[in-house]
């Protein structure tokens, strides 16, 4: 299997075509959005936290390549239901090891997200995988600060 | 002019074969994943040929030592070559004086240079800066920092339909408050290669300047300073065949003597007290510190192999390659092709179908084929042609028509691999 095959397998090109948790969140003020400043593509990510600390929901509206798409999708499906403070942790890690800086077996142990190892070979496509996380940890933090409002406008 | 002795096109002693070009560039020889390298990305900077590789190892094994200091020969010889090879730019540019080419470490630092220096004591409230809305960031955002600065305005020019400026447009829209006028001679998106001569006689006409970008117009043809009549002119040695760190601002003499120093230390002044200093004759005034004396070398060996082709055969077989290259990629089913300017470079930016733009280039580089791919640094650009980004093939004299059939083909391999 070629550094390409092994970058863009069938299953990043399956959430690349088809995203879970793609939608339009036009609402999300652009200030907010998450740019990846070498091609100017950009995310904006929406939590929405439950009553008892758990991402209920987990949105994306994305315009970027098949890795960031892809990534931002088996992202969304791997965090939603988890509590905060675990989704957190996983966030980092998942960050730390596309940066180089953990243990690439840690993907082994994240489900789905195994298919994004490919990325570790190409340097300048960790932005790309990673630009949904960032977005993902901001939004987090916008949810933790403001949880009345969001869940009064749930809009 | 008397003044300029210049060889501009000097006849090559036979014409050189593609083969025998691309032996200059041992880079040209190397293998990317396992496939022969097909570099399309020279407006994002050329490849060297081995007369410049060998003036930097050259420099550093036999004459190294600081320039304008140190009366030893070392220090006579290192000066010679950092001022020869500013005296042979001056030719190459067909500028009338030496003290008219500051050395630089590039194009972005020659225009904020200008910006700096130039706009800090010339610009303020009520002024405008107009730049073309083909710019590079390098010739928006130092407007941008300068306006901040000084409260100016900064205005663009919109581009039209098939990627060209419309200067009739231009003058007939004229707003009296613009001092400066900026432009890039071609395009480092769309190829247009802009009638920069005609814009600056409008901007003469009204009593503005002109800024003209040379980035991406040296390495492809002769420009001639006196003939354009611009008031700034930046450039890059590494676009050129030259090495990366080293860059060129012409400007008008006059322009240059009444311009404060951009920065302040060794080697541009005259002589420093505690509380002030006066400022070295031009160009040194603009050059504090050790400059890049390996860079000038280079640049010097670069416009020696440039003008060894000759600019006749460079721009006939450029524009072979440009119209081989336009054919293949209007034949790729579903590929839109950015900029239709008449007159244009060997640039073609484009999208493809629904494969996002760092897609295309992964698929390519799997082919050992190198493009660019992204915002260009053009973003305001490509936001106005509703895109956020795109894929670039940019074109060298070195590049072969078997390189332009690899890209067609690997071009519909991906399109039907993201589709």
């Amino acid at each position: 299997v070629s550094e390409f095959d092994e970058l863009y397998q069938e299953i990043i090109m399956d959430h690349y075509r088809r995203p879970r948790g793609a939608a339009d969140l036009s609402r999300v003020p652009e200030a907010l959005a998450h740019e990846n400043p070498t091609c100017g593509d950009a995310i904006k990510v929406e939590v929405e936290l439950s009553k008892e600390g758990t991402i209920a929901a987990l949105r994306f509206d994305v315009k970027g390549c098949a890795i960031s798409t892809a990534s931002a999708s088996l992202m969304s499906e791997y965090l939603r239901g988890r509590r905060t403070d675990e989704a957190r942790t996983l966030a980092d890690s998942f960050i730390g090891v596309l940066r180089g800086e953990g243990d690439p077996a840690t993907l082994d142990a994240m489900g789905d997200l195994v298919a994004l190892r490919g990325v570790a070979s190409y340097p300048m496509r960790v932005k790309c995988a990673t630009l949904a996380w960032h977005a993902f940890l901001s939004a987090l933090d916008r949810a933790a600060l403001e949880p009345a409002e969001i869940s009064a406008n749930p809009r | 002019v008397a003044a300029r002795a210049v060889v501009k096109s000097r006849p090559p002693l036979a014409v050189p074969s593609v083969a025998e070009v691309r032996a200059d560039f041992p880079i040209l020889s190397r293998t990317v994943r396992g496939k022969p390298l097909a570099y399309l990305d020279n407006a994002a900077t050329s490849q060297k040929p081995s007369a410049v590789i060998e003036a930097l190892t050259g420099y550093y094994e036999s004459s190294n030592a600081n320039v304008h200091r140190g009366l030893h020969s070392l220090g006579e010889e290192a000066t010679a070559i950092y001022e020869g090879a500013r005296e042979k730019v001056r030719a190459f540019i067909g500028a009338l004086r030496s003290s008219e080419i500051v050395f630089t470490r590039g194009t972005t630092e020659s225009i904020n240079l200008v910006a700096s220096s130039w706009g800090g004591v010339n610009l303020g409230p009520g002024d405008t800066v107009l730049v073309s809305g083909m710019e590079h960031h390098s010739d928006i955002v130092p407007w941008q920092l300068l306006c901040e600065r000084r409260g100016c305005a900064l205005r663009f020019i919109p581009v039209e339909g098939d990627g060209s400026l419309d200067l009739g447009r231009v003058e007939a829209e004229w707003d009296y408050s613009t001092r400066l006028v900026c432009a890039t001679q071609v395009s480092n998106v769309l190829g247009t290669v802009n009638d920069v001569k005609a814009l600056g006689k409008i901007a003469h006409r009204r009593g503005a300047l002109l800024l003209v970008d040379g980035a991406q117009s040296v390495p492809h043809g002769e420009v001639d300073m006196v003939d354009l009549d611009c008031d700034f002119f930046a450039f890059s040695g590494h676009k050129a065949y030259a090495p990366m760190g080293i860059g060129v601002l012409y400007a008008k003499e006059d322009l240059l003597e009444a311009m404060p120093p951009y920065m302040g230390g060794g080697d541009m002044i005259l002589s420093v007290r505690e509380q002030s200093s006066t400022w070295n004759a031009l160009p040194w005034k603009f050059e504090a510190g050790t400059p890049n004396v390996e860079g000038a070398a280079g640049l010097a060996a670069a416009i020696d192999y440039i003008l060894g082709l000759g600019f006749d055969w460079i721009g006939a077989r450029e524009a072979e390659l440009s119209s081989a290259a336009l054919e293949r990629l209007e034949a790729v089913p579903g590929l839109v092709l950015y900029g239709r300017a008449k007159e244009r470079e060997a640039v073609f930016s484009f999208t493809l179908g629904r494969a996002h733009p760092h897609d295309l280039a992964q698929y390519l580089d799997a082919e050992g084929i190198a493009v660019r791919a992204g915002h260009h640094c053009a973003q305001p650009l490509l936001r106005s042609l509703g895109i956020g980004s795109a894929a670039r093939a940019s074109l060298a004299f070195y590049n072969t028509i078997e390189e332009l059939d690899r890209l067609a083909a690997a071009l519909e391999g991906a399109a039907r691999f993201y589709r």
